[in-house]
């Protein structure tokens, strides 16, 4: 590279190191929850609210990120048959667009779920948003629309009374849909150009909120994509569906798998920690533990710790390698939401949108912030541009550094 | 001559270019009209999406007016295409309204393409509300009638509790003529009915209240909802047949709940890995593109003249009104009407209900009734 090159790809370099990276899934860009490039506040309280932005309708779906916007989905409507995607920009909080689609299939929900509960997901050029009707939608960062599928219309029996919740997740060029339900269940992974699937497979017939999780046991190792449901964890190959290997001793329908250090942590027997396994070899149970048990948050491995919250909102910290506990403090919960980590801290927030931060010790943690947001929220937060972004019903709030 | 020649040919080139990009977009909504399921007709509608989603504000009459025939799935591609035009039209003060307006007006278009005119309307004048929504009362739109009732339940309680009774009374009723959905159902009825009305619910929603049944047969392991038992091969009133717990016969049953629900386990017996058949007319003066709504929190199959309708192998996940929505199309005369339903053997306190209710609705919700026998039967042959 010629010297010049250099000199004009070093202010770029810059200005990515310290806007950030983006949060374009559920979980953020590994599927684990943490985010390595950015540090939001570690004290927050009311002046943290960087900006607040309305949002009409219902929605449990949380926030994604790409660039300078903010990317989010609702429904209006008596039935929430009004599906919509949003769009914010992440510097002002302005609503930049709204895209309106009707829902092709059911949109029958339990009263705490909501027909946009499944959080968006892009790979950089498009967002894909999927909703309890199984519809899903690909639009490009500008609203316009790409392609949309309508999955339970196609499947006529591919729905849950009680709602599905499951997150997308982008792998290469696909999109990952979970749609597992007692009746009509499979997952496919749909071309993100076309929408048209790449692959359809069979899943376990019982109800199943869990999101899909990525697995790169390397660099330089094919990504894997987990599938979990209430008969173990499926390694499937993202391009073809095709199955690498199984973990057949069953598992939780609301929490996910998470991946760190190379290690899978399943909420399984409480919790069970897997060293993943090839196509020929099943992967190895590290240890299982009952007090690990997660409730309905997924775990969090975090700075070679696992942790995870119970129903009683109780933070427990545990060796990856051995389960044994490590430190517990009680939180004010109970939470929906999923803890996320950055620069040390864990950011939590409870279903009364009370947002705790919390400071990573070796011998405890210890809460350093928060902030009563005073509204009820189920969404996991996304992190990006040194800050949080929550979303509740109603608004949609950036918690930033003063 | 020179200037007047010059004004000609620029006036044809424009007209040229309208021409061309009528025909453009026409295309392009020909091309989107085609998806259909599993992707089908993806890869051109995207190109035809994206083209159509650049045009001026010339296109959104067109856009609105082919969601007239288009499927389910292409009614959401045209949609998107709309809401970009619509976008930069709006942005750039370009938005047609008076022409939206018209269109909202015209009852001959798609429901939802009026109700996304409507939505893009009132972006830019608010007002327009005032002057559409009174009018929506009785409209094919679910959500611009849903509107109208709001106005009126508004009004009449405003009228309560200014002591005009018989004047809200009379606002009420008229806002009960347009409600569909539950909740604004409710808030109407329980004020009328504290008025001294007396209102049929179960006339008002459609709800289907006298039924044969027999049952049970059995579902031990859930086996039951793959087993042809006899009823779904013949409906013969008269006949008794082996069922589960020794011999079984038909046994009429009505219910009188203001939401139609037959409680099998309360009315007859709380049967566990049990299927129980059961069968009602429908009497229609004409062929009727309609939906059989139903409730149920059990497995289930259903028959319309002894066509299988649709069929759903899920237990205890809830039970609302409206559950299912499964088109039909009934012919004229008499038709009938055959529901299995399977109850599952789990003990847990949740799953002990078995129970179901059932009504026929056009698409936008409204209860339709089944006509009396002696009014169709003649043209039932």
């Amino acid at each position: 590279m010629k010297n010049e090159s250099i000199k004009l790809l070093i202010p770029v370099l810059a200005v990515c190191l310290c806007c950030g990276a983006d949060w374009p899934q559920f979980r953020g860009p590994l599927t684990n929850n943490v985010s390595i490039a950015d540090a939001p506040p570690s004290k927050v309280d009311q002046e943290s609210i960087a900006w607040t932005a309305d949002l009409e309708g219902r929605g449990a779906s949380g926030p994604i990120v790409v660039g300078d916007k903010v990317f989010l989905t609702s429904t209006t409507g008596f039935k929430e048959d009004q599906l919509h995607v949003l769009c914010f920009d992440l510097k002002t909080g302005k609503q930049l667009w709204d895209r309106q689609f009707w829902a092709t299939g059911r949109t029958q929900c339990h009263n705490k779920m909501c027909v946009a509960t499944p959080t968006p997901a892009s790979d950089g050029q498009r967002v894909f948003a999927t909703f309890s009707s199984n519809d899903v939608v690909c639009l490009d960062l500008d609203g316009n629309l790409i392609w949309i599928r309508g999955l339970s219309h196609d499947y006529p029996n591919a729905s849950n009374s009680l709602g599905m919740a499951s997150s997308p997740i982008v792998v290469g060029e696909t999109l990952i849909v979970p749609v597992e339900n007692d009746d009509d269940s499979f997952t496919t992974g749909l071309d993100v150009k076309t929408g048209i699937a790449r692959w359809k497979i069979k899943r376990p017939r019982v109800a199943n909120w869990t999101s899909p999780a990525i697995l790169k046991t390397s660099p330089e190792a094919e990504a894997l994509v987990l599938l979990q449901s209430s008969e173990g964890v499926d390694a499937i190959y993202p391009q073809t569906g095709e199955t690498a290997w199984q973990y057949e001793e069953g598992a939780g329908r609301i929490p996910s798998t998470t991946v760190g250090d190379n290690t899978l942590f399943v909420p399984s027997n409480g919790l069970t920690a897997l060293t993943p396994g090839s196509s020929s070899e099943p992967p190895k149970v590290l240890w299982s533990e009952q007090k690990l048990s997660p409730a309905t948050a997924s775990p969090l491995v975090y700075q070679k710790k696992v942790f995870t919250v119970n129903r009683a909102g109780v933070l427990t910290c545990a060796n990856p390698q051995t389960g044994e506990v490590i430190w517990r403090l009680r939180l004010k919960g109970p939470f929906s939401a999923t803890p996320i980590a950055a620069a040390n801290h864990l950011y939590l927030v409870n279903e009364k949108g009370l947002l705790q931060v919390v400071q990573l010790g070796e011998e405890q943690g210890e809460v350093t912030g928060e902030v009563d947001l005073k509204e009820t929220i189920l969404a996991t937060p996304a992190i990006s541009d040194n800050s949080l972004f929550l979303r509740s019903d109603k608004h949609l709030w950036k918690i930033s550094s003063r | 001559m020179q200037r007047s020649r010059f004004l000609y040919c620029l006036l044809f080139l424009s007209m040229t270019l309208t021409s061309v990009k009528a025909d453009d977009v026409e295309q392009q909504i020909k091309q989107i009209k085609q998806v259909q399921k599993e992707g089908q007709g993806n890869q051109a509608a995207s190109q035809a999406v994206q083209q159509l989603s650049k045009a001026d504000s010339s296109a959104l009459i067109p856009i609105l007016t082919s969601f007239k025939g288009a499927n389910p799935l292409a009614v959401n591609w045209l949609c998107g295409a709309f809401e970009a035009v619509a976008a930069n039209a709006i942005a750039q003060k370009q938005l047609p309204a008076d022409k939206l307006e018209a269109f909202i007006l015209d009852k001959s278009q798609n429901p939802r393409a009026r109700r996304l005119a409507y939505e893009t309307l009132i972006k830019v004048d608010p007002e327009a509300t005032d002057r559409i929504i009174p009018g929506m009362i009785n409209d094919a739109s679910v959500t611009l009638r849903r509107d109208a009732v709001q106005r009126l339940v508004d009004e009449a309680k405003a009228l309560e509790k200014a002591g005009k009774k018989d004047e809200a009374k009379q606002i009420y009723q008229q806002a009960l003529s347009g409600a569909t959905d539950d909740d604004q159902v409710k808030a109407i009825v329980k004020p009328l009915r504290a008025l001294g009305e007396k209102i049929d619910l179960q006339k008002h929603f459609g709800f289907l209240s006298d039924w044969q049944i027999i049952g049970p047969f059995d579902n031990t392991e859930r086996k039951g909802y793959e087993t042809v038992y006899a009823p779904e091969e013949k409906l013969d009133f008269s006949a008794a047949f082996e069922g589960k717990e020794g011999k079984v016969n038909w046994k009429s049953v009505n219910t009188d709940d203001d939401y139609g629900v037959f409680d099998i386990a309360k009315e007859l017996s709380p049967y566990k890995g049990a299927v129980m058949y059961c069968t009602a007319d429908f009497y229609s003066p004409d062929e009727q593109s309609l939906e059989i709504r139903l409730g149920t929190p059990n497995a289930w199959k259903i028959w319309v003249n002894g066509k299988l309708l649709f069929a759903r192998n899920e237990y205890h996940r809830g039970m609302v009104m409206d559950q299912y929505s499964v088109p039909v199309t009934f012919k004229p005369g008499k038709n009938v009407i055959l529901l299995k339903l399977c109850q599952n053997e789990q003990t847990e306190s949740w799953a002990q209900r078995y129970q179901f209710q059932l009504r026929i609705a056009r698409p936008s919700g409204t209860g339709v009734l089944s006509e009396k026998p002696e009014a169709t039967t003649q043209l039932s042959r």
